[in-house]
């Protein structure tokens, strides 16, 4: 479905994840994630920016453990940025679809 | 905030819902479960906790969790004559080729799955009887493990917890 995200057309799936990489960027995650009641910092963008790296280069959203082994980032600090339930929020967040990896 | 679109609710589903799993046996095989699924419950912010108990010890035994063996013995589902999979070697080599299975889907060995589970909030737990008849205490077993607990204190933690045996 198309809805509107940033003030632009964004499409998404049923549960509002994104259905189309290139339409996310900065501006849209950050009004994502204020729908989940976050609001982004430098160390959100981070784990963010890793998140769509990854993706673009191998179109599979990162499950938690890639992206502490692969992004470099502590197993402890995606649970402090995205409480909870880390792997999905960031994804929702970054503009990736939910994450499907059981690791 | 009014949308026209639909919104997950990340932090609606998991409250209060906690999940206790039994680790009871020692082999690669079996070791995998409860860390997988330990770490699953984890990631949707479902309160965790793992009981290693007899065989189970292996997971967390400094001394074991790092050689945990495959066996293709007495497991039909391998499709390997019985025969066969008692020869030299074959144990050794079946252990080899999850080993390389496993890394290949990015799973990590055993002592670092310990540490991300604990990283991710958690419990591990070590079963008095089962330390007892080993003779291990605290400093045998993975530093990430938080107790030796007896079976009647399991059950306290466990309380109106959805359990799984292992």
């Amino acid at each position: 479905m198309l809805a509107t995200i940033a003030g632009r057309p964004v499409h998404v799936d049923p549960e509002g994840f994104l259905t189309e990489f290139d339409e996310g960027d900065e501006a849209v995650a950050a009004a994502l994630a204020a729908d989940i009641g976050i609001a982004l910092t430098d160390e959100h963008l981070e784990v963010l920016r890793f998140v769509r790296r990854d993706y673009r280069e191998r179109a599979t959203s990162p499950t938690l453990r890639r992206v502490a082994a692969t992004g470099g980032f502590d197993t402890k600090r995606p649970f402090v940025p995205f409480p909870k339930k880390p792997a999905k929020k960031m994804s929702y967040v970054a503009g990736v679809p939910k994450p499907v990896g059981c690791v | 905030m009014t949308t026209d679109r639909p919104i997950p609710a990340f932090d609606d589903d998991a409250s209060g819902r906690k999940l206790c799993l039994i680790c009871s046996k020692g082999s690669l095989d079996m070791a995998y479960p409860g860390l997988i699924l330990a770490n699953a419950a984890l990631n949707e912010g479902i309160e965790t906790h793992l009981f290693f108990t007899f065989w189970g010890f292996e997971i967390i035994n400094k001394k074991t969790l790092g050689r945990l063996q495959f066996s293709p013995v007495g497991n039909p589902a391998t499709h390997m004559p019985t025969l066969l999979a008692g020869l030299p070697g074959m144990q050794a080599l079946a252990t080899r080729r999850m080993h390389r299975q496993l890394a290949a889907l990015e799973v990590p060995p055993v002592s670092e799955f310990l540490e991300m589970i604990a990283d991710a909030g958690g419990h591990l737990w070590a079963c008095r009887m089962s330390a007892d008849m080993h003779k291990l205490t605290l400093d045998d077993l993975h530093d990430r493990v938080e107790g030796i607990i007896g079976a009647a204190e399991f059950m306290e933690i466990s309380a109106g917890a959805q359990t799984l045996f292992i």
